[in-house]
């Protein structure tokens, strides 16, 4: 059915369609309204879940870590401050290999304070070994949730879906919702393999001692860094159900284009305008808009950006004394490579600030430059600085 | 022996399996001259690694070398040295 809802309501119905039972999460910002439109679906009887209300993010992803172990399906979402908090239990998440699902709307963090839109926060636990998927509108939003409890329980890993603050958290567009016994098809029957049961007696945590923790942090590397074949699977399945997929990144007119835009989230919508609309004037400019981000297809990479002569990387976020995340997790794709395009990384959209048509232009145009005359001047450029108010 | 996901361990008790004497810097050396049999480093040990007699029999499979034995002998018959192994 056609409903008009936001991304936060997105989340809200996938977690409900997905059958969650404990659903543990700070109520108070940088909270969304996801975890109230919950709590309002158990309150009238629509949802079956226990929900802990905690006093912290920390608290919450320590309470889904025990849901899960249980033996339940657990869910939380999150953002900004919230997931920073929350990082000490992330890695504990991953690390005891608990089929968690957490939604992010990515937010900016602190100082200055701010609650506006960029992806710092999730960029900043990208280690954690959570899969990582962005969302670039409402509806990728509920099919990638939905998506995402399969993926965690087939391979025992947590899995964050990660979608732009206000510009999709808070903004209301049109979503194709499954009915419940489509997804109840799709998504069978929470099961944790060494679940919590005094009959069968197991430990978790153990100390990891110099001689085994190695071989575990070795074992989660291989998980996540195979995990990339399960999401394309599941992924084809749920096309086939529902008639929508996203596959591990999208290539959009990239084909045979000279200057591609690399990016994630919601920008990819404004990239593929201005890619039609530099398209129409019969310039060679294409997309790739990466969903997975953990695990990084390196090889998918290399395949959609390596025929191009110049990349833009346009990303929302930074890793300060060094350059945005995903500029330099492309860069170390291409490693050992022999025909690595040229790239540019373009920092924009930090806090809210808008990223307009014409900033995306002018990265295409700088970009366009680097391919021309073989030659990038700047290697990390702020798109739509305030360059009068940081001059010396 | 196959390590399971998230270091989850379902075998209770399995961790006399795990053999900590590698841990040892000092080894408990017994003079047996000097045992009185009494056993309290048999008590003592936090490994129960010693088995009771005169003198006690050290499992040193298990022994973390913590000296406690030592420390708790009122003969001091157990003195620690340094390098020895299993």
């Amino acid at each position: 059915m056609m409903r008009i809802i936001d991304g936060n309501e997105a989340v809200a119905l996938a977690a409900k369609l997905a059958r969650v039972k404990v659903i543990s999460a700070y109520p108070i910002t940088p909270q969304t309204t996801v975890v109230e439109k919950l709590a309002e679906y158990i309150s009238n009887g629509e949802l079956d879940a226990e929900f802990i209300k905690v006093e912290s993010e920390h608290s919450a992803m320590s309470a889904c870590i025990g849901a899960a172990a249980t033996g339940v399906r657990a869910f939380t979402a999150t953002s900004s401050q919230g997931l920073l908090l929350m990082s000490e239990m992330l890695y504990v998440a991953s690390g005891l290999r608990l089929p968690i699902v957490m939604t992010n709307a990515n937010r900016s963090v602190s100082a200055p304070l701010s609650i506006w839109c960029d992806q710092q926060d999730s960029m900043t636990v990208r280690d954690s070994g959570w899969i990582q998927l962005y969302c670039e509108n409402n509806q990728e939003i509920l099919d990638t949730t939905i998506q995402a409890f399969r993926i965690a329980e087939e391979l025992l890993l947590p899995v964050m879906v990660c979608y732009d603050g206000y510009i999709l958290s808070h903004t209301l567009e049109p979503v194709d919702c499954p009915e419940q016994s489509e997804v109840d098809a799709f998504l069978p029957e929470y099961h944790y393999p060494y679940a919590l049961d005094p009959e069968k007696p197991v430990t978790m945590g153990p100390v990891g001692v110099p001689e085994y923790y190695m071989e575990f942090r070795y074992l989660l590397q291989k998980a996540v860094q195979e995990s990339k074949a399960k999401i394309v699977e599941i992924d084809h399945e749920f096309k086939k159900r529902f008639g929508r997929g996203y596959g591990i990144l999208e290539e959009y007119r990239s084909d045979d284009a000279e200057v591609v835009i690399l990016t994630m989230g919601s920008l990819s919508s404004s990239c593929k305008e201005i890619v039609d609309s530099l398209r129409q004037r019969g310039e060679k400019v294409g997309l790739v808009k990466l969903k997975s981000f953990r695990p990084f297809p390196t090889e998918e990479i290399i395949e959609a950006l390596g025929r191009a002569k110049a990349v833009a990387v346009v990303e929302k976020d930074i890793s300060l004394g060094h350059a945005g995340g995903l500029f330099i997790d492309t860069a170390a794709a291409f490693v050992n490579t022999r025909e690595a395009p040229l790239m540019i990384n373009f920092i924009c959209g930090l806090a809210g600030r808008d990223v307009t048509s014409a900033l995306l232009e002018q990265a295409v145009r700088e970009t366009q430059r680097a391919a021309e005359t073989g030659r990038v001047e700047k290697k990390i450029r702020w798109l739509g600085l305030q360059e009068k108010l940081v001059e010396e | 022996m196959k390590l399971k996901p998230g270091a989850v361990i379902t075998e209770p008790g399995n961790s006399e399996k795990y053999e900590t004497g590698g841990w040892r810097t000092f080894c408990p050396s017994v003079d047996p001259a000097k045992c009185t049999g009494c056993g309290l480093c048999w008590l003592f040990c936090p490994e129960a690694a010693i088995s009771k007699g005169k003198p006690p029999k050290i499992d040193l499979r298990y022994c973390k070398g913590c000296g406690i034995c030592a420390n708790e002998c009122p003969v001091k018959a157990i003195t620690m040295k340094e390098g020895c192994r299993q």
